[in-house]
């Protein structure tokens, strides 16, 4: 890895980590007794390695080719490695905090380990730093392949990688001391959410820098997607989290909003993460990974490019559907409800867009258990696109909020469609990355498969069924007027699901632990295999392109 | 709902940014050759196909993006 950096560049980063190692000793000593201070430890921790690892380097035998005649793919190799560590910690939260629900003995005691600390570990572990840490390692993949140019720097990709796992870390060993701000996906404290914004304006230059380098005239439709998801992540971000510290030398924060205006920021970031975080970057990977696997052009490119300005356009807008039946004025709930219902149109292009470009090729989806996680996630995305657009319907709304079954509609486009694009990515990607001839396993991949499929299948059907119980239970009347069943009655009633759930769940969990042991056995094992052509070019006889001036 | 004289010039910049970038991608002509630019991807070399150290054989679609 190092041997990609020159001796300046060495120079640089030993710089940046000395700087961040300060800041951490900075943090330690003034948070001193509060969680801040610990964080402080943690950071300084952080950075003293990496400069320890860089510095052990800093002699050792310099770059003599030409850089700009290849791609820089090591961040992404950590990348993918660091997704696949972060899905099986998130997923192991996942499990636990599930299991915790149907036998709430596992929570040992421990103030540390009650549900409402580790739920936020679960849902920050998988969203951020499995998906997140996907989607940067896919992006960079994505964005030198499809420009035929190289990244434009060789520091600024592992800051943004390693910096936006040090804000997972952050977020992570904060909600289990308790730290939050009480907004669901966005719990992190004031330090940990401006740490992120430094981190986020570098990603969107490296992006920006990375097109303008292209050699190929055209940007291809998933840099939009990847763009889309950079950009507005960065406005939410720093909306939502608009607060004023309690004191600079502690954690706790207070929101600049309050009551109803607090929840509707909320909400607005709370949907929009859904829509550009968890949304439009992976159908990046889908636009870009989907095609490629299959050998075939993606069926209406036109199509894609519409169904991108489409949502863009619209999803912005629904976040108030949350909010329905609330102290929110009515017609802003209206408005989120009327936006969400038109948003199923560009959503239902991109699935059918991805299905279609499959059709002729189902002989491929049968034999290669890679597409198959593809088309199963272009599935699921059109099933909880619909559900989504359903449920944000008001007297809908009125019966599945609350329940299980809103928990059920997220696991459906968490795991059937955010997880199985990327584990059909990784696969698509990893033999390309390390130079390899295929998987390790391919009986691997198919197990993986179909433990992801069955587990997200027993997951989001017991969840539909414990939800409308749920819901159906707290609406029902007896013929005096009063209320027939107690919310315990409702939570007896749920445990055989919530057992069912956790089952589910492992079967997930088990799934990523294979993927993450294929992927390493992949990189040990299998023999190398280098394809000729991979390297930036602008050229029709597909010679190396003339490095760009540095 | 104070809230909303500040969430919905956020969210109306943002598309704004939207349509910016929308005009930019149509004067620039990102939109000229469509299959073209779909059927490219396919064709940059990761997959490892061609035997190593010989010319890369002309792609057909090659001549229709130029």
């Amino acid at each position: 890895m190092m041997s990609n950096l020159t001796g300046a560049e060495r120079t640089t980063a030993m710089t940046i980590a000395g700087f961040g190692a300060l800041i951490g000793l900075a943090m330690a000593a003034a948070g001193h007794g509060d969680p801040m201070g610990v964080h402080g430890w943690i950071v300084l921790a952080f950075f003293g390695v990496l400069f320890f690892i860089v510095a052990s380097a800093l002699y050792s035998p310099e770059p003599v080719e030409d850089r700009a005649l290849s791609y820089y793919d090591d961040p992404t190799k950590v990348g993918i490695i660091l997704a696949l560590i972060w899905a099986v910690v998130g997923m192991f939260m996942g499990v636990w905090v599930a299991s915790q629900l149907a036998w709430p003995d596992l929570r040992f005691e421990g103030a540390w380990s009650g549900f409402g600390r580790l739920r936020p570990v679960h849902t920050s572990g998988v969203i951020f730093g499995f998906g997140g840490n996907a989607l940067i390692a896919t992006s960079y993949h994505i964005m030198q392949r499809t420009s035929r140019a190289r990244m434009p720097g060789q520091i600024s990709p592992w800051f943004v990688l390693l910096g936006f796992n040090l804000f997972c870390i952050l977020a992570a060993s904060g909600y289990v001391m308790g730290v939050t701000q009480s907004k669901e996906y966005a719990e992190a404290e004031w330090y940990a959410d401006i740490w992120l914004v430094v981190v986020w304006v570098v990603y969107f230059i490296l992006y920006m820098r990375t097109l303008s380098r292209r050699n190929e005239p055209h940007i291809y439709v998933a840099n939009w997607y990847y763009l889309s998801f950079i950009l507005v992540v960065a406005i939410l971000h720093i909306v939502n989290n608009l607060a004023v510290p309690a004191s600079w030398t502690g954690a706790k924060s207070y929101s600049l909003f309050s009551g109803v205006q607090d929840a509707m920021t909320q909400w607005w970031y709370g949907h929009n993460a859904v829509a550009f975080f968890l949304t439009t970057g992976f159908l990046g990977m889908l636009y870009y990974f989907l095609p490629k696997r299959a050998g075939r052009p993606i069926y209406s490119y036109r199509l894609s490019i519409l169904s991108f300005w489409g949502i863009v356009f619209f999803y912005i807008w629904v976040g108030s559907h949350h909010l329905h039946y609330t102290a929110l004025p009515h017609w802003v709930q209206t408005l989120g409800m009327t936006f969400s219902v038109m948003l199923l149109v560009p959503s239902w292009a991109s699935a059918g867009n991805a299905l279609m470009t499959l059709n002729g090729a189902w002989g491929k989806v049968r034999d290669d258990a890679t597409l198959r996680f593809m088309m199963m996630a272009a599935v699921f995305y059109g099933l909880s696109t619909f559900e989504g657009s359903f449920m944000a319907i008001r007297p809908v709304n009125g019966l599945s909020h609350y329940t299980d079954w809103t928990v059920g509609h997220v696991h459906a486009g968490a795991m059937g469609w955010v997880a199985l694009i990327t584990f059909g990515s990784i696969y698509a990607l990893t033999p390309v990355l390390w130079r390899r001839e295929t998987m390790y396993s391919w009986k691997a991949v198919e197990w993986h498969f179909w433990l992801a499929l069955s587990g997200t299948v027993i997951y989001v059907f017991s969840m539909w069924n414990s939800g409308i119980i749920q819901g159906l239970m707290w609406r029902t009347y007896t013929e005096t007027g009063t209320l027939k069943f107690s919310f315990v009655d409702s939570l007896v009633a749920m445990h055989p699901y919530y057992i069912a759930r956790a089952f589910g769940g492992l079967l997930f969990l088990t799934g990523a632990c294979i993927c993450l042991w294929n992927v390493v056995m992949t990189i040990l094992h299998v023999p190398q295999k280098a394809p000729e052509l991979d390297y930036p070019t602008s050229s029709e006889a597909m010679e190396p392109a003339l490095p760009a001036a540095e | 709902m104070s809230i909303l004289t500040f969430l919905i010039p956020v969210t109306l910049c943002m598309g704004a940014i939207g349509l910016a970038a929308f005009f930019w991608s149509l004067r620039h002509g990102q939109y000229e050759d469509l299959s073209g630019d779909a059927e490219r991807i396919l064709h940059d070399d990761d997959a490892p196909l061609v035997p190593a150290h010989t010319p890369r054989p002309p792609v057909a679609t090659k001549e229709t993006t130029k």
